[in-house]
């Protein structure tokens, strides 16, 4: 007799999200997490007193909506503000800023050239389009390409259907997009390299391509495809931090009877004869349930929690080559005050969005080649936020915290593993990049986080720090996520899925995941679907 | 008609340029190939480089299909296949020689999965073959001929068994430094087995996407590689020539002639290429031209942008032409002595390990010079002695990556010499007493072959091997089935389905067009 | 506020600023890329009649303004645009529009000829993109884009050419539509073209923005007595109703702004076939829009007169009174002044255009909303056509 109809491991967003669909349908589940806290990488965190941290993940923009409103959310605290654009700073010392009206945001890019503010619509309009097929892909589920079931041969018409529906052009066109480099595509539009740059920045973030690879136009589209309130491209802030989702689901988990145990490591997903049956936690508890779900990613759960003789052959191998490979940081920093950067003015629209310190392609490329090579650059990508401005609960009033990501960090040094002396460098290169451009920011600091991909492997439980649960790469995504074969959120041991960013959709805090592996999860037990499958737009 | 009015025009002999002439000369046309060099062979012509010693820029032929061979019957025109394997070299290391599915010189751990891994680029190799050789129709217009030729795409794929085509799926876009580090261990092996994904394009082993389907192009013909260039050029201009097809050498084209002639369904006119105007002013009338020539010259140059869609110019303007390839051409003194090496019979690859691959590339795509290039070679006097006087060689060096301009100032004097004394020293590593033999040398860069052999950007494939500019897409959707926007002017060579090197594809798929 | 530093934020002003903000009583701007501009100033209908009575002054220094010149601007200009630009002679104004490869619309504009190897091209939106696309494989030309420094001063009505004869202009009355001429203007050239947008009498003055306010002081000078007054965006709107003249954003979308496919429109969705001059060699877009010509478009926009006195804003069209299967929409509509009439373009199915039209027209009356289905009679000619407009020399009044 099993304790519970389904043990979710891991209370990131996507696993509380799965298991509050499966208590929303009646189920009796209970989510296990390793941490003392909840949500994973979407989590708000008091690292210095009256600072709150997203410390991990730090901004979204792909939070479905119709997820948001079915499991009531808003009534759970949660409440997502779209921020402001960003600055983009260039080596040269211009920046370029982002207006919110489209008639100021025209005059600063056409200051730049006259060509890329006009550029500017057009490349708009392709994301634009590109971005409404993908999003349908979102809440659904993979088509097998190789099987013949009706629902497989379904999908894969609906897939067909709707990119045949670009026209032959643009079908044309979108191939180009999911193949080409960022800088290539970025290429065909603009002249100049500030306004390449500006946008070349959603390209590599949390990738271990760089701006030259072929496939980092797709890691563009996958950034920009994202909305808040069917603005595209927008970004938002929830209200409290990034934690205020995770809270919020939970809640949600709750109110639906669901239980969650922190600080309950899972040494084991327990298999007898061939069907997952339990988890054995590190305390030496077992706990039984029916359905176990790993929110943990594909190389974690099937190398880490799992006996290799418990698999079918070959899963093993291919967890192994899973393509999960740490490429960034983050500096999470507490500020005394706004801090002033070079050529932007005093103006309190610009200053509650982003500071984007990306240079040049060049720069961002060489410091990609840097990570190549084992290390970081002196001078990384650096996307920073100051949330603090939009947001009066993460720091002390007059006071801000400014999240800083850094693209690229390597999850392992070429002469070693990280140390906490090469941390400590490495967090000194990212603010002596923003004094640059922020003459006595380093005044400013109050208290630091330097976060390598090693802490965040160690804290979170991100294999080498991906911040994506996997590469974003075409032989990883959609019915090659996590593997071929398996992307359909069943696992190759009968009872067990998975609903991390490890599989489809991929990474990004969209909950997208967990729903639509509850989705699958009630299918096999034959319940009614209670999860969405679509988006609540009219196009 | 005017006698001297020609059924085709084919721009450039170049092998494609043959091919095609050959095919439609053989149905009954009157055919005229115009070339520009005063001699046939495009990148494959060869050339006097150091008195006495002679080289062509192309190298071998490795995929070169039978059935060409056999319907031009190239065999009695002298052509001759023959073996060549390839032989990785690392200082210090025990060359690794690899002929086909054979491997020799490596560990037994890596031997079983190169077993593993050459089936399956084997077997994925084989379901494409087929593909190379057929005109792949434009997507999204639910034509027939779409639907069947994607059905049949579809069928081939699924006839791999499940488990091959999750993995065909898998790896297809896989870099090839993630798709080698799964099977094998030996760093030289992984360089070795990388190369063919990467050779002649914009390419390094980290970049994913179009290094795999590369491979597999590569990988389409049988273990038949013509290792004398020369030879087969002369088979393909004698089969020419036996065929009926008329070849004028040093007659360069200025431009194609483009009139509005009265449309086939309705009243208004259409735009129809009706002949060629040399450099010397002459005119030559023909029912249709077809160039050989890679895509930016022949829309850009030779047409122009008046009778095409802005569209279209633009997306040939920015087809990604440019070469990273530069050759070098030693005139020795004798048989080279390479470490490890006895018989220098095959292609000699001077890339100890991935890294230094990538490494090369990463200086390259910022406009320097590799600190450390990486060398595919060839004694091609060891195939055809003609070539250099008797007891000397020729070494045939292809030098990637090298940028197509270098930054800071473009190729002058000290860059070209740079770029060389790095070259020799490299080649010092693996065989050390090669300076001592060296009589004459010769530097190509792209641009070099840029400017000599008339082909935009240098590039030997006519444009990058990018999933974006193959199939349906090669060199852009619109003239990918080597019909263009106009009338009457079509395309034959390496800018076009299936793709560049010797394969003569372009040209025999061109030709099948032609002459519907 | 004050202490921010907002100066990005802001629109750009005009070169007519000073005096537009003395019109403008009630600051009723909207932006025209980038720049202030007025909605209306005073109000509405009175700026439209007097523009049918007197004449109205229509800032258009927003308007994007393209010198292009070389020995290749004119091949360049010709492949761009459906019209023959090489017919054109010199010191002639065309109407033109441009089109994709497939077809569709990308904006409309006018090309004036200057010279044998000089063009002005304007048109409504930023086309700098476009243009250099344009230009890929015609290298011997040079684009100097004069948006910023070149001002536009629109005068149209009846006493147009009276003011302008006021003012100095010799020999004005003798300018034919379509035509340009230059005078000198206090050192300055001033540019005279015989065009607007108002399907009436009128003018455009173009000046070296420095000399734009001693432009609006000259000609406010001599139209003090002929009533002249300026006119915002939404007069303007009006007037080219009237004329069945479409704009972006009603009548079509612009193509390289449209997300989902087709949703832009050909040449003769718009009835704009006219312009399409299918005996040239080539330009953009030519094969698809032969291909459009024989299949027949889709759809078609067509001039509607819609019983009763409610605009048919947003209708949709249908076959039949009982409203069952709609063949369209309309594009836009209003109360006609001067024609008395509810008029409308519409963009309807072109299989239904022979037969029967109706419009359901939502509206309200003191909050409460209403609906009704009025008849529709589709109309050949513009509805605004005086004699005047292609008179020359025009009269006085």
């Amino acid at each position: 007799m099993s304790q519970y109809d389904a043990i979710i491991i891991g209370a990131g967003h996507n696993g509380l999200t799965n298991a509050a669909y499966l208590a929303k349908a009646g189920l009796n589940v209970l989510v296990v997490e390793k941490n003392d806290y909840i949500g994973g990488a979407a989590v708000s965190r008091e690292l210095h007193e009256g600072w709150v941290y997203s410390n991990c993940s730090y901004v979204c923009s792909m939070m479905r909506q119709s997820l948001h409103r079915d499991l009531d959310l808003s009534r759970h605290g949660l409440m997502l503000v779209p921020y402001l654009g960003t600055v983009n700073f260039a080596d040269n010392g211009d920046t370029l800023l982002s207006y919110h009206s489209e008639a100021a945001a025209y005059n600063e890019l056409k200051r730049i050239s006259r060509h890329d503010a006009d550029a500017m619509f057009r490349i708009q309009t392709d994301l634009t389009r590109y971005s409404q097929v993908i999003r349908k892909t979102l809440l659904r589920t993979p088509p097998d390409p190789t099987s013949f079931k009706p629902r497989d041969i379904h999908e894969l018409l609906f897939l067909a259907k709707e990119f045949w529906s670009l026209g032959e052009k643009e079908l044309y066109e979108y191939i180009r997009f999911f193949t080409l480099s960022a800088a290539d595509f970025l290429d065909e539009y603009f002249e100049t390299d500030i306004v390449k740059t500006s946008m070349a920045g959603a390209g590599i973030i949390g990738t271990a391509l760089g701006v030259y690879s072929p496939g980092s136009s797709y890691i563009l589209l996958h950034h920009v495809m994202g909305d808040v309130d069917g603005s595209i491209g927008a970004w938002g802030l929830a209200r409290g931090g990034m934690g205020a989702i995770s809270n919020a689901i939970a809640s949600a988990l709750q109110s639906y009877g669901g239980e969650i145990r922190t600080n309950a490591p899972v040494e084991r997903i327990l298999v007898k004869d061939g069907k997952a049956s339990g988890v054995a936690l590190s305390n030496g508890d077992v706990l039984n349930a029916d359905i176990i779900v790993s929110n943990l990613d594909a190389r974690r759960t099937f190398t880490q929690i799992m006996e290799k003789e418990d698999l079918p052959p070959g899963i093993y191998e291919k967890a192994a080559n899973y393509k999960i490979r740490g490429s960034s940081g983050k500096v999470n920093i507490a500020l005394s005050g706004l801090p002033k950067f070079n050529n932007v003015p005093d103006n309190p629209y610009v200053n509650r969005g982003g500071q984007a310190f990306s240079g040049s392609l060049e720069t961002m490329e060489r410091a990609y080649d840097c990570w190549k090579r084992g290390t970081w650059s002196d001078d990384p990508f650096i996307e920073g936020v100051i949330p603090s401005a939009w947001d009066p609960t993460v720091a002390p009033p007059g006071m801000h915290w400014m999240s800083n990501f850094i693209q690229y960090c390597p999850p392992e040094l070429a002469d070693g593993p990280w140390t906490e002396e090469k941390r400590d460098q490495f967090g000194q290169t990212v603010i002596d990049k923003i004094e640059r451009y922020s003459p006595g920011f380093k005044d400013l600091i109050v208290h630091m986080e330097v976060r390598t991909p090693w802490e965040i492997e160690q804290e979170v439980g991100l294999t080498e720090g991906n911040i994506f649960q996997g590469e974003l790469t075409i032989d990883q995504l959609l019915f090659n996520r996590p593997f071929p074969g398996y992307a359909q959120y069943r696992m190759p041991v009968k009872n067990m899925y998975m609903c991390g960013s490890s599989t489809h959709p991929g990474g990004g805090v969209s909950s997208a995941c967990g729903a639509n592996a509850a989705r699958e999860i009630l299918m096999d037990l034959r319940r009614p679907n209670t999860v969405p499958e679509d988006d609540c737009y009219d196009e | 008609m005017a006698v001297n009015h020609y059924d085709t025009i084919v721009i450039g002999a170049g092998h494609n340029g043959l091919v095609c002439a050959s095919y439609l000369a053989r149905n009954g046309k009157r055919v005229l190939v115009l070339e520009a060099a005063d001699v046939c062979g495009g990148l494959a012509a060869t050339h006097e480089f150091h008195p006495g010693f002679n080289a062509c820029v192309a190298q071998y032929a490795s995929h070169l299909p039978r059935r060409i061979v056999e319907d031009l019957k190239l065999a009695d025109y002298g052509y001759q296949p023959g073996r060549l394997d390839l032989i990785g070299l690392s200082p210090g290391a025990t060359p690794l020689r690899l002929s086909d599915a054979n491997l020799n010189g490596a560990a037994s751990a890596d031997l079983e999965a190169y077993r593993d891994y050459h089936r399956l680029v084997d077997k994925l190799a084989q379901m494409f073959q087929p593909f190379w050789q057929k005109t792949v129709p434009p997507i999204g217009n639910n034509s027939l001929p779409e639907i069947l030729a994607f059905a049949q795409l579809g069928f081939k794929i699924r006839t791999l068994g499940k488990e091959d085509m999750q993995e065909f799926f898998r790896i297809i876009a896989l870099p090839m430094y993630d798709l080698l580090d799964e099977y094998v261990s030996s760093p030289l092996l992984k360089a070795m087995l990388s190369w063919d994904g990467l050779i002649g394009t914009k390419q390094a082993p980290r970049s994913p996407n179009n290094s795999v389907l590369h491979l597999l192009y590569r990988l389409q013909g049988s273990a038949d590689v013509c290792v004398n260039v020369p030879g087969l050029v002369n088979a393909l201009s004698g089969a020419a020539e036996a065929a009926g097809v008329e070849i004028r050498t040093g007659a360069p084209v200025a431009r194609i002639q483009i009139e509005a002639t009265p449309g086939q369904t309705s009243d208004v006119t259409q735009l129809a290429a009706t002949g060629v105007v040399l450099e010397n002013g002459e005119q030559i009338t023909a029912s249709q031209v077809i160039s050989n020539a890679d895509p930016k010259t022949t829309f850009l140059t030779l047409a122009g942008a008046e009778y095409l869609d802005i569209e279209f110019t633009n997306r040939i303007a920015r087809y990604r032409d440019r070469g990273m390839v530069s050759k070098l051409h030693l005139a020795l003194d004798g048989l080279p002595a390479f470490s490890g090496v006895e018989n220098p019979d095959g292609r000699l690859l001077l890339a100890p390990d991935v890294e230094t691959i990538e490494w090369a590339y990463d200086n390259a795509k910022y406009g320097e010079l590799p600190e450390q290039p990486v060398m595919e070679l060839m004694v091609p006097s060891l195939h055809n002695t003609e070539l250099a006087p008797a007891g000397q060689h020729v070494l045939s060096a292809n030098i990637m990556y090298t940028p197509f301009e270098v930054r800071d100032g473009g190729w002058t004097e000290t860059s070209r010499a740079a770029l060389l004394e790095s070259a020799l020293t490299v080649l010092e590593a693996y065989a050390p007493s090669i300076r001592s033999q060296v009589l004459g040398a010769q530097l190509l860069t792209p641009q070099d072959l840029e400017n000599t052999y008339r082909v935009s950007g240098g590039h030997w494939h006519h444009g990058d091997f990018a999933l974006d500019q193959l199939i349906m897409m090669r060199p852009t959707h619109g003239a990918a089935q080597y019909t263009t926007p106009i009338s009457g002017l079509m395309l034959c060579g390496a800018g076009t389905h299936p793709a560049g090197d010797l394969t003569g594809l372009p040209g025999f798929n061109a030709a099948r067009e032609a002459l519907k | 506020m004050s202490s921010f530093d907002l100066a990005g934020e802001r629109p750009k002003p005009s070169h007519f600023q000073p005096r537009l903000d003395e019109f403008n009583l009630h600051e009723a701007w909207s932006t025209w890329n980038g720049y202030k501009f007025a909605e209306y100033y005073y109000e509405v209908e009175f700026e439209y009649f007097c523009v049918r009575n007197l004449c109205g002054t229509y800032d258009i220094s927003p308007m994007q303004k393209y010198i292009i010149s070389g020995p290749d601007a004119e091949a360049m200009l010709d492949r761009m645009v459906t019209r023959n630009v090489k017919k054109m002679k010199e010191n002639r104004v065309s109407y033109v529009l441009w089109c994709t490869n497939e077809g569709r619309v990308i904006d409309d504009g006018t090309i004036f000829r200057l010279g044998p190897d000089e063009f002005m091209l304007t048109c409504g939106s930023p086309s700098t993109a476009w243009l250099k696309k344009s230009c890929v494989g015609f290298d011997d030309l040079t684009i100097r884009d004069r948006s910023d420094d070149l001002a536009g001063l629109s005068l149209q009505g009846p006493t147009s050419c009276a003011v302008l004869k006021k003012m100095g202009l010799a020999g004005i009355e003798n300018a034919k539509p379509f035509t340009i001429h230059y005078f000198e203007f206090g050192g300055a050239k001033l540019m005279v073209s015989r065009t607007g947008f108002s399907g009436d009498l009128g003018y455009e003055l173009w000046i070296d923005a420095e000399h734009a306010l001693s432009l609006w002081d000259a000609v406010y000078a001599a139209g003090k007595d002929y009533g002249i007054h300026p006119y915002g965006e939404q007069a303007t709107n009006m007037l080219r109703l009237e004329a069945g003249f479409i704009m972006p954003g009603y009548e079509f979308n612009e193509a390289l702004k449209t997300v989902n496919f087709q949703y832009d429109q050909t040449p003769y969705e718009l009835n704009l076939g006219w312009m399409v001059d299918l005996k040239k060699p080539h330009f953009n877009g030519r094969n698809a829009l032969i291909q459009e010509a024989q299949r027949g478009p889709k759809y078609t926009l067509t001039r509607l007169d819609i019983e009763g006195n409610k605009p048919a804003d947003g209708s949709f069209i249908y076959n039949s009174k009982k409203c069952k299967t709609d063949i369209g929409y309309v594009t836009s509509a209003m109360w006609s002044p001067v024609v008395k009439a509810n008029i409308a373009l519409a963009m309807i199915e072109t299989k239904y255009l022979g037969g029967e039209l109706w419009a359901e027209i939502s509206y309200e009356k003191e909050l409460r909303q209403y609906y009704k289905v009025a008849r529709c009679s589709a109309q050949d000619a513009p509805f605004w056509t005086p004699e005047r407009a292609k008179l020359t020399p025009p009269a006085d009044v």
